[in-house]
């Protein structure tokens, strides 16, 4: 067995947490907005990683640019199944919602294998993000820290959007009163679209940028679409700061777990959310 | 019996810092008829919540037939007699009128725990709930799914459903809200018919049923009482006036 | 005959055997006898139509929405591997009384805990429990055999039945013996009293709780019961096919029962039994050949039945067959 190293380990699990933050917030949001149940997620997450591995891959693209394209191809494209498959479930029982979803996943996930294939892709990382990185008293992989610091600016830039602008100031007035906030004459309808778009774009971005912490492969979408509900359901449902706070916590736990415990895997995680979800069905920070 | 069958003593209710419910002391005597009433907003339909146990008070005690009930679930209270009906209409939207009937007379007689024997064995459910269907003439609609049901006759339903389950305490909760008004004085005549010995407390804002109906009138504002008494009392209350009639007057 | 009288007649003999529910029991033994060579597919088909009668107590009738049902379909299946593997236990049908026995302990402690929650959160802790369940069978691996699965061994039924890997035929009769006991005992649960207020909890859980029902109490029932029938379903599948792996507790495992039981019809008794053949006999037709237009058509149905057709077929079966009914009466 490996020695411990401690500072490696709370580093790994910062990198992994913030990526599970960056995945899920936009789920959280619209979830909480809508009180959709959005299965479907982690597959657009998981298509934003292919559009990635496509253009670097046959294009050659730029590592940043192709996320660019990833998150803006995939915002478009959930605006067209959001007016077009969610709006007429909007006030559907959760069952449907469900379904829907469900039958989005396996769509896109017979989509990716079609033209993609069933083995996992990588990509080839700028040579900066590629190597180890030197941090004085311990040496740790450079794309770690990049993907530490694309979170805490991802969390500066949400918080300041939410708290700073109108269309923030509204999209928290709907998360906490959706009758209220529409009589103050406020769109929902649009603000969800909008959010969804953001949010599923910012999946797509992580779905790129997961792929050298957590793997591409068609089951993506199925695998880790348990992960990003149990951070979404532990942090509350349309909070920002539940959301980041629970991807933080599971992912260091499910990273620490999973070096130092290997065998036990990610029960802790399992145990761990149901104990927080018995304790407050509403989440850390939810309402109600 | 010379006590009140229903007794709140010094209820309250907070959710977070905001107070729904303060102090509300408050007695219905054995086959009253009490009007509960109030602004929008004043607390009513809290107060039944914490009456019949869909919430618990933050403070203060809820007796029933002398007994204490604080801490007893929903289902517990509906067993020891007290039963309330709902403002926005509470049905089994998918299953008949007579099937409606069937499930709350089932849980009233105990039938419903029955795991093997079917529960068309169980005649006397099913006369018993054909009585109550005969009592709210809804006969002809005993085979119509709820949701085909016009507004009127679903809150029809909406009271049969609390009298299936025989309540010696009886909470109204708007019984005749969204019926059209040539349609109400059936919900009216319904409520004027209930058998004499159970204790009802109506809450209500059209003021002519609320004045022909009640013998004590209760005045909630901002989730406190503001005043109790006689139709006659409330009537000639110049606070009652100034805050709750006049408000009615233009609203 | 007045309305109610009418209405009241319904009622009272609304369990009552039909004809056309002697149509699935024919179709079987005929196939039993027509189609020799297809008794392994028919033989996962009966599984599958356990597993998702179970899944139809808990959503079809209780209203219950669940992406865990497996936790009940591994624990009965691994109770019947750990018999088999560790304490040389093979007599099947004492095995499978272990494994609804097990299952059921799972059921009650769970959904005990689970049932005071509702919507998104249950969805969540089903799911949660029942992969805690495939992590805590992944890390024994001692016991369970972790990734690479556990032969399962058995002795012949009774005595008398032998499991031939070749013919099936053996294996088939067994399911369909148990299917059909299964069967017996939640139809008779869906018509008791019980049942019917179960539909009552799925239609207006606030009203149940008004009307003075014990609702946490009856749906911890129906839970219990439901996965000890799972459990059944799981010990079966172990036992039929003499080796289990994890997937026994995995999410698609779930989302099969899920599946099979929209495409067919919930809250209908046969909605089981249609969904899962359909879904059988499509996927071993189409599934190794054309595994990604089975997956997306598979994905395109749900969504389809999502936006138009919640009833599923045997639903839209009983609409198309009313419309016909009202014509011929007009």
């Amino acid at each position: 067995m490996e020695s411990i190293d401690i500072p490696s380990i709370v580093l790994g699990g910062l990198a992994y947490g913030m990526l599970l933050f960056i995945v899920s917030v936009g789920l959280s949001v619209t979830m909480g907005l809508m009180g959709f149940v959005n299965l479907a997620h982690g597959a657009f997450a998981m298509i934003g990683g292919y559009v990635v591995v496509t253009l670097m891959g046959g294009l050659g693209a730029n590592f940043f640019l192709a996320l660019l394209a990833a998150f803006v191809l995939v915002a478009l494209v959930s605006v067209v199944f959001e007016r077009l498959l969610y709006a007429p479930l909007y006030r559907a029982d959760e069952l449907s919602q469900v379904l829907l979803t469900i039958g989005l996943v396996f769509m896109m996930i017979a989509t990716v294998t079609f033209f993609w294939g069933t083995e996992p892709k990588t990509i080839r990382l700028p040579s900066y993000l590629a190597g180890p990185m030197d941090l004085g008293f311990t040496s740790f992989p450079a794309y770690r820290i990049f993907m530490i610091g694309v979170g805490a600016a991802m969390i500066v830039a949400l918080w300041l959007g939410f708290e700073r602008t109108t269309i923030g100031a509204q999209i928290r007035a709907a998360v906490d009163n959706r009758r209220m906030a529409q009589s103050l004459g406020i769109n929902v309808d649009r603000l969800f679209t909008m959010t969804f778009a953001l949010g599923s774009g910012l999946a797509a971005m992580g779905g790129g940028l997961g792929i050298e912490i957590i793997g591409l492969n068609p089951q993506y979408a199925l695998n880790y679409l348990v992960f990003f509900l149990i951070v979404v359901a532990v942090g509350g449902l349309g909070s920002i700061r539940g959301t980041f706070l629970a991807a933080l916590v599971i992912g260091m736990f499910d990273f620490a777990g999973k070096r130092l415990y290997p065998e036990a895997g990610a029960f802790f995680i399992y145990a761990i959310t149901i104990a927080v979800l018995l304790w407050r069905p509403q989440g850390l920070f939810g309402r109600r | 019996m010379t006590g009140p069958v229903l007794e709140a003593k010094g209820v309250c209710k907070n959710f977070g810092a905001l107070e729904v419910s303060r102090n509300i002391d408050f007695r219905l005597a054995a086959g009253e008829r009490h009007a509960l009433i109030g602004p929008n907003g004043a607390g009513k339909t809290t107060f039944v919540n914490l009456m019949t146990g869909a919430l618990t008070p933050s403070r203060g005690q809820v007796i029933l037939h002398g007994e204490d009930i604080t801490a007893l679930a929903q289902a517990q209270r509906v067993k020891r007699g007290i039963v309330r009906t709902f403002q926005i209409t509470a049905l089994f939207r998918g299953l008949t009128v007579l099937e409606n009937l069937y499930v709350a007379v089932a849980e009233r007689t105990g039938a419903a725990t029955g795991l093997w024997r079917p529960a068309g064995y169980r005649r006397d459910v099913i006369d018993q709930s054909l009585r109550l269907l005969e009592i709210f003439q809804l006969q002809d609609d005993a085979h119509k799914p709820i949701r085909e049901l016009p507004y009127g006759r679903q809150r029809l339903v909406e009271i049969a459903l609390a009298l299936a389950l025989e309540p010696s305490v009886l909470l109204l909760d708007e019984p005749a809200a969204g019926v059209p008004s040539a349609e109400s004085h059936i919900i009216l005549d319904v409520i004027d018919g209930l058998p004499a010995d159970i204790a009802v407390l109506i809450i209500e804002h059209d003021m002519d049923v609320v004045f022909r109906f009640a013998e004590r009138i209760t005045v909630l504002v901002s989730g406190a009482i503001l005043v109790q008494g006689s139709p006659d009392e409330i009537a000639n209350n110049a606070e009652v006036r100034a805050v709750y009639l006049g408000e009615a007057a233009h609203g | 005959m007045t309305v109610a009288e009418a209405a009241a007649t319904a009622l009272a003999t609304r369990h009552r055997v039909r004809p056309l529910e002697a149509l699935p029991w024919v179709l079987a033994v005929a196939a039993f006898f027509a189609l020799p060579e297809y008794l392994a597919v028919g033989t996962q088909i009966l599984i599958l139509v356990l597993f998702a009668l179970s899944l139809d107590l808990v959503l079809g009738y209780a209203g219950i929405v669940t992406l865990g049902h497996a936790a009940f379909f591994g624990t009965g299946a691994y109770a019947v591997g750990l018999l088999s593997a560790h304490l040389d236990w093979h007599e099947p049908i004492t095995g499978l009384i272990v494994a609804a026995a097990a299952a059921a302990l799972v059921g009650l402690v769970s959904g005990w805990v689970l049932l005071r929650t509702h919507g998104l959160t249950l969805l969540m802790l089903t799911m949660a429990t029942m992969t805690l369940l495939h992590e805590l069978a992944n890390e024994q691996e001692n016991l369970t055999g972790g990734f690479d699965g556990l032969p399962v061994e058995i002795d012949p039924v009774l005595g008398l039945l032998r499991f031939s890997p070749l013919t099936y035929s053996g294996q088939y009769l067994y399911a369909l013996g148990l299917l059909f006991l299964m069967f017996l005992v939640v139809r008779r649960v869906v018509y008791s009293p019980f049942g019917h207020s179960l539909t009552g909890i799925r239609e207006n859980i606030l009203r149940m709780h008004a009307v003075g029902a014990p609702v946490r109490q009856r749906l911890v029932t129906v839970y219990t019961i439901s996965a000890a029938i799972a459990g059944v379903a799981g010990g079966l599948f172990a036992q039929v096919n003499a080796y289990i792996t994890l997937d026994v507790l995995s999410l698609e495992r779930a989302a099969t029962a899920l599946i099979v039981l929209i495409l067919g019809g919930h809250g209908r008794l046969y909605g089981a039994f249609v969904g899962a053949a359909l879904y059988m006999i499509l996927e071993d037709e189409l599934a190794k050949e054309f595994p990604e237009f089975w997956q997306f058509g598979l994905g395109l149905v749900l969504v389809l039945i999502a936006l138009f057709a919640r009833e599923g077929l045997t639903g839209l079966f009983a609409q198309a067959a009313e419309r016909f009914r009202k014509r011929a009466r007009s």
